[in-house]
């Protein structure tokens, strides 16, 4: 299977664990990820609040690349991908709109191809069948929380692949792979996004309740398919320990990582040791888990 | 309390519904439930929460919107938009109050509108963020220098955090894209 593949600005700073495990998983699965030539930034959080052509006009231009190689476009960050949905949504809605766009990227964009959240690609396109059978090293014992945060599912206007509430897409995928998924109420809670670091009094406490529940709920730990929610519970937990008087241990994920995993990569080539918890304890107990 | 007239403010009331009629937000099917802000992570810390954010619009008090808190801590998670059981996009809404109010020069929380500013020159300069460049602007922009500095070294040391800037093959589209989209704007 050949997909158009956009990583995002994340993919080469804060979120390498992401790329190095995508690409490991692709190959073992088989899923041939071109990598646009020349991709640029979608804007994220900050075109929406400035202009909404240029939040538009942005994203496009990458899909537009896509397009004209007649693919779909797979996005890992769930942060992208909700900018991608969006421009999709509104070029398909409205003739005007897609003449403006057109016109801003100096390209045609018609929207013909599909954005396609890198998780859907797996669970959906792949499938848990193939994930399954890829499985060498069971996460057999593993309570892992899934969360979701809030592009990949919000709004459900945009068509996503999951539902708005309680998905489960990558609770099935984490299934395939041997562990177990724990049943939580803050699977599409909002992390606190980038208030954590421009508001972090209001911001911080949506990541300690996010790491409160899923530690009650009796995970070991948390994945993700959100650069961003990954940078605030993991790199900010200690903060969060500090200034809410918490205790956290808890590892957090992409769930690429832990497919990757699964299927017998190092933990060092997939770059688990660039997390800020450490997660080589309960990767340890895993290999153990399995071994027992 | 707080007396407004509100025959003062229909010119108001009328000029932002067909505003956000216009972005596909019908500002009338609003009746006030309130589902919105039960379901908002930061409507604690706002000023006005979601559903008074409508209120004052329907009202035509967009001034008092435009001054808020409320729109520069919303994180944007989309949840009253999934929830309102009248299709009210609020967190639209809350775009189009942010946009208004940085042209405005009213932004009630500055270095919100500063960091999205820092953010964007970032990107119509390198074609990607320049995540180390953007946080050493943002910091002098808002004089705090030492804000989360020990995240920076925290981040290099795992190779999360890079010296140079990102080199994009993109033949110079992305300052095209930025400079096409000023010249509609400013006309
Ligand atoms: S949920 Fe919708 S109808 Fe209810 S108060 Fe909010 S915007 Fe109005
Ligand atoms: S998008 Fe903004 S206003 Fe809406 S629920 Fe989220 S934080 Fe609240």
């Amino acid at each position: 299977m050949k997909i158009a593949y956009y990583p995002g600005c994340s993919l080469d700073t804060t979120g390498i664990e992401f790329r190095l495990s995508t690409a490991y998983c692709a190959s073992k699965l088989n899923l041939d990820l071109w990598e646009l030539p020349g991709w640029n930034c979608c804007g994220a959080s900050s075109a929406h609040s400035k202009d909404h052509l240029l939040s538009l006009a942005l994203p496009a231009r990458n899909l537009a690349l896509a397009e004209k190689e007649g693919l779909d476009m797979a996005v890992p960050c769930a942060a992208c991908y909700s900018r991608f949905k969006t421009v999709e949504a509104e070029v398909r809605q409205d003739e005007k709109v897609q003449q403006q766009v057109a016109h801003a990227i100096d390209m045609d964009y018609k929207a013909t191809n599909n954005t396609r959240s890198l998780l859907e690609v797996f669970a959906g396109g792949v499938g848990l069948e193939q994930i399954e059978s890829s499985v060498t090293k069971p996460l057999t014992g593993l309570k892992v929380a899934c969360y979701y945060g809030c592009y990949l599912v919000r709004p459900p206007k945009l068509g996503h692949f999951d539902r708005a509430e309680d998905p489960q897409s990558m609770d099935n995928i984490i299934s395939s792979l041997g562990g177990t998924p724990v049943d939580w109420p803050h699977k599409t809670e909002c992390c606190g996004a980038g208030m954590i670091t421009l508001s972090p009094n209001d911001g911080l406490p949506l990541s300690y309740e996010i790491l409160r529940v899923a530690e009650i709920c009796g995970a070991e730990c948390l994945v993700t398919a959100c650069p961003m929610c990954l940078m605030n519970l993991d790199l900010h937990q200690e903060t969060i320990n500090k200034k809410l008087k918490a205790n956290f241990n808890l590892p957090v994920f992409y769930f690429t990582e832990l497919m990757a995993l699964a299927m017998g990569a190092s933990p060092k080539e997939i770059g688990l040791n660039r997390h800020f918890v450490n997660p080589m304890p309960l990767v340890e107990k895993i290999g153990r888990r399995e071994t027992a | 309390m707080e007396t407004v007239d509100l025959s003062a403010t229909l010119s108001t009331a009328k000029e932002w519904k067909e505003k956000l009629q216009a972005a596909g937000i019908d500002l009338s099917s609003c009746y006030q439930c309130g589902k919105c802000t039960a379901g908002c992570p930061m409507a604690s810390a706002m000023d006005y929460s979601p559903r008074q954010t409508v209120r004052l619009l329907q009202l035509g008090m967009a001034d008092t919107a435009l001054r808020s808190r409320t729109i520069w801590l919303c994180a944007s998670c989309e949840t009253c938009a999934t929830r309102c059981p009248r299709d009210v996009d609020v967190a639209k809404m809350m775009d189009i109050l942010r946009i208004e109010a940085d042209r405005a020069g009213v932004a009630a929380v500055p270095s919100v509108p500063i960091f999205h500013k820092t953010f964007l020159e970032s990107v119509e300069n390198h074609g990607r963020v320049y995540e180390m460049e953007l946080m050493m602007k943002f910091n002098m922009r808002t004089r705090k220098l030492f804000n989360n500095a020990d995240l920076g070294p925290k981040m290099m040391q795992k190779g999360k955090l890079h010296f140079l800037a990102p080199k994009v093959d993109d033949g110079g589209a992305v300052r095209k894209i930025f400079a096409r989209v000023r010249e509609r704007r400013d006309g």
